[in-house]
């Protein structure tokens, strides 16, 4: 629950209240401030962003459109056989072919061609069962070669469909599913890294990341905002992760989003578009779309005009920037790839009857041992456990947050904790569901840890929440041996319990006797209640609770008060 | 840099359209096919394209001997069109036919940082070094090229 307020707050209102702050003029007459409410309405989640507003100005169709490239999740690289590893000594991850000596040949590695085609038929794609390999030339440090590999022509997979699910109107209680369309995936090689040192005018190169299998996949210009942009990234990341395609951790450039942004007035043809790079978060994304959107406007608005480039999300400004580099248009001179042959693909059908196993790509076996995608695993919880949509979207989301720093974040983290302590417990799922997503994960928020990492087992929460459901604390006292049990210092809750004197009240007398108390030291508010005001009770039930130091179950309690007050 | 005087260059003639110049209007998407094979005479580098390339691939004509050479060359290039090729499929590679290897996912290469930083002229710390990002290239105006020098 949670993670979806964070996202839905951040993705949008904050990049408004920022890009008030930065912009001096304002688009309309009457320059009026962009108000949270006026954001709603200029990206309608319903589809299609509509009315700018009551300044009568003609509407503002955003079309957002995503590339994003995905690091492929293997041992070696694409076309070499040198490891693949996110930190590691300068240059020791580099074959002789990765820095392009002369001489050396691509010879493409199985893996990434099965992680590809997973990738488009959990993306609903369809596949190429012959692709070719491009090369795409331009000049950078980065890439020794002066080409990059990639498949321009024919792609390996085209014309898929990313579904993802959006919250509405902010209130969480209401979520809609939207469509993004994929245009094609592809397979192609990462660049080197490159390290600029401007003071001394130079840059510094390190090929360990060169020749990396990516994935790129193109999606449609089918989103209108940044919310949208960001959903279906995350959707994306989960499918990746659920499959293993790719481990898709965007801090550590595993999975790298451009966003391609243009607005126009409906009717006309879509407007010019700019190119975002730069962003390295899934936050960043969607506030570096929507402060494009929005600059986008107000440059028209003002009369100016926007130009075909490509612009840098400066994350500490919360704007985008022209990027120097990328002046002017590439000509990429793309031509085909003349060391490698067509990839060709089987199916049940077209399976040679000869050929050796391991040169062999059968699409159906993939297809057979794709695992639950996260959309078919939030409906087995919902179905299986009574709980709410929204709450089984949390569940599966959280693992990557854009908070989380853990490149180690497990699949199916917060679900698989959920599951096992519902196994566990004679609590209700629909109940044991908050403590999962409001207490558990609040505190593992608060302190950056990963579900895993969680000095609460589900062992332990289990055993809390039966000592609840068989009444012998209250759940304020639940909570407080919750934040005990946190502290990780080994002991069982109901350890915990006793040490603190959280048992509930069973003597019914003392109980009694208690309430009597407090009826007789609170006369003003005994008058009010018997007055008529029923909320006082609240605050003698609060008075009983102190006293008893939160020892006493405030349903019994409000009886026995009742009873006594109307005696 | 021996520079030639604007009425020589004049005369030495000047853009035509649909000739090369039309090769580089990069149609990506269509595959790389041929245009249609020029008609008339040979036909001459525009200066335009010329400084197109000049920014593209980083080099720069030296003199009037480097662009003769260049239109040359693409004249040799466009001998290929005496050969009609109407239905027949571009090929790639002499490799079309054959399968493409398919390599098992082990690490078997690298490890090598000190042989693969023995070529490199500068290095720290076992980083390669490069000079600064792209470096802007300097207005056209500006340029101190050959192609500017005869204008």
């Amino acid at each position: 629950m949670a993670a979806m307020a964070t996202m839905v707050a951040a993705g949008c209102g904050g990049v408004w209240c920022r890009a008030r702050q930065r912009c001096a003029r304002w688009p309309g007459p009457g320059s009026r401030p962009f108000l949270r409410a006026q954001r709603a309405v200029v990206c309608n989640a319903r589809g299609g962003a509509v009315s700018a507003g009551k300044s009568g100005l003609a509407p503002w169709i955003p079309v957002v459109g995503l590339e994003i490239h995905a690091q492929i999740s293997s041992n070696s690289k694409l076309f070499s056989g040198s490891r693949v590893q996110f930190a590691a000594p300068p240059n020791s991850l580099v074959s002789f072919f990765d820095a392009s000596l002369p001489g050396t040949l691509p010879v493409l590695n199985r893996r990434c061609v099965e992680a590809a085609v997973m990738t488009a038929l959990a993306l609903n794609c369809r596949i190429n069962k012959k692709s070719l390999f491009d090369r795409k030339h331009y000049f950078y440090a980065d890439l020794p070669a002066g080409y990059q590999i990639t498949q321009q022509r024919v792609p390996i997979a085209v014309n898929g469909s990313l579904s993802y699910s959006l919250c509405i109107d902010n209130k969480m209680s209401q979520m809609v599913t939207k469509t993004v369309r994929i245009k094609q995936i592809q397979l192609e090689q990462d660049s080197g890294k490159s390290l600029h040192d401007d003071t001394r005018s130079q840059t510094f190169v390190d090929l360990n990341r060169a020749g990396v299998g990516l994935m790129e996949l193109v999606m449609e210009p089918d989103m209108c905002c940044g919310e949208e942009a960001a959903a279906a990234v995350r959707e994306l990341q989960l499918i990746l992760q659920t499959l293993g395609s790719s481990q898709a951790v965007m801090a550590e450039g595993q999975l790298r989003v451009d966003a391609n942004v243009s607005v126009h007035h409906p009717g006309e043809p879509y407007g010019v578009r700019t190119e975002v790079k730069n962003i390295n978060s899934i936050r960043f994304l969607a506030k570096a779309v929507d402060y494009e959107i929005q600059r986008q406007i107000q440059e028209l608005g003002n009369g100016g005009t926007i130009l075909n480039e490509t612009r840098a999300f400066d994350s500490k400004l919360g704007c985008t920037v022209p990027m120097r580099d990328k002046e002017g248009k590439q000509d990429y001179r793309f031509m085909p790839e003349p060391n490698l042959p067509p990839l060709i693909l089987y199916d049940a059908k077209s399976l040679p009857a000869n050929m050796n196993h391991q040169q062999v790509i059968n699409i159906d076996w993939i297809h057979e041992r794709l695992p639950d995608l996260p959309s078919v695993k939030r409906e087995k919880l919902v179905e299986q456990y009574g709980i709410l949509p929204e709450h089984s979207f949390t569940l599966l989301v959280w693992q990557q947050d854009q908070n989380c720093n853990s490149s180690q974040a497990s699949e199916d983290g917060l679900a698989e904790f959920f599951e096992s302590v519902v196994k566990q417990t004679q609590m209700k799922p629909k109940k044991v569901i908050g403590w999962i997503l409001n207490d558990l994960l609040s505190y593992l928020k608060q302190h950056s840890l990963t579900v895993k990492e969680s000095p609460v087992s589900s062992f332990l929460l289990a055993d809390l929440l039966n000592l609840l459901e068989k009444k012998e604390i209250s759940s304020t006292a639940a909570k407080r041996v919750l934040a005990e049990l946190w502290k990780g210092e080994g002991k069982t809750p109901l350890e915990t319990v006793k040490e603190h004197k959280l048992e509930l009240l069973q003597d019914q007398k003392e109980l009694e006797q208690i309430c009597q108390a407090v009826i007789d030291g609170q006369e003003n508010e005994v008058m009010a209640i018997k007055a008529g005001n029923r909320k006082v009770l609240n605050k003698l039930i609060g008075l009983v609770q102190k006293k008893t130091q939160g020892r006493s179950n405030p349903v019994l309690v409000k009886q026995l008060l009742e009873k006594k007050l109307s005696e | 840099m021996r520079v030639l005087s604007l009425g020589r260059w004049l005369r030495a003639g000047l853009v035509l359209p649909g000739g090369p110049a039309s090769r580089h209007s990069g149609d990506r998407h269509s595959g790389h096919r041929p245009q249609a094979p020029p008609q008339g005479p040979a036909q001459k580098v525009s200066v335009e394209v010329l400084e197109h390339l000049e920014q593209l691939a980083l080099v720069d004509f030296r003199d009037s001997e480097g662009v003769e050479r260049l239109q040359k060359a693409i004249q040799f290039a466009d001998q290929l069109h005496e050969v009609n090729t109407d239905g027949v499929e571009p090929m790639d590679s002499v490799l079309e036919d054959r399968c493409l290897y398919l390599r098992e996912d082990d690490v078997t290469e690298g490890n090598c940082t000190k042989e693969l930083l023995e070529n490199a002229r500068e290095t720290v710390e076992e980083y390669f070094v490069a000079p600064p990002g792209n470096i802007p290239l300097v207005k056209l105006e500006e340029q101190k090229t050959y192609l500017q020098g005869s204008k």
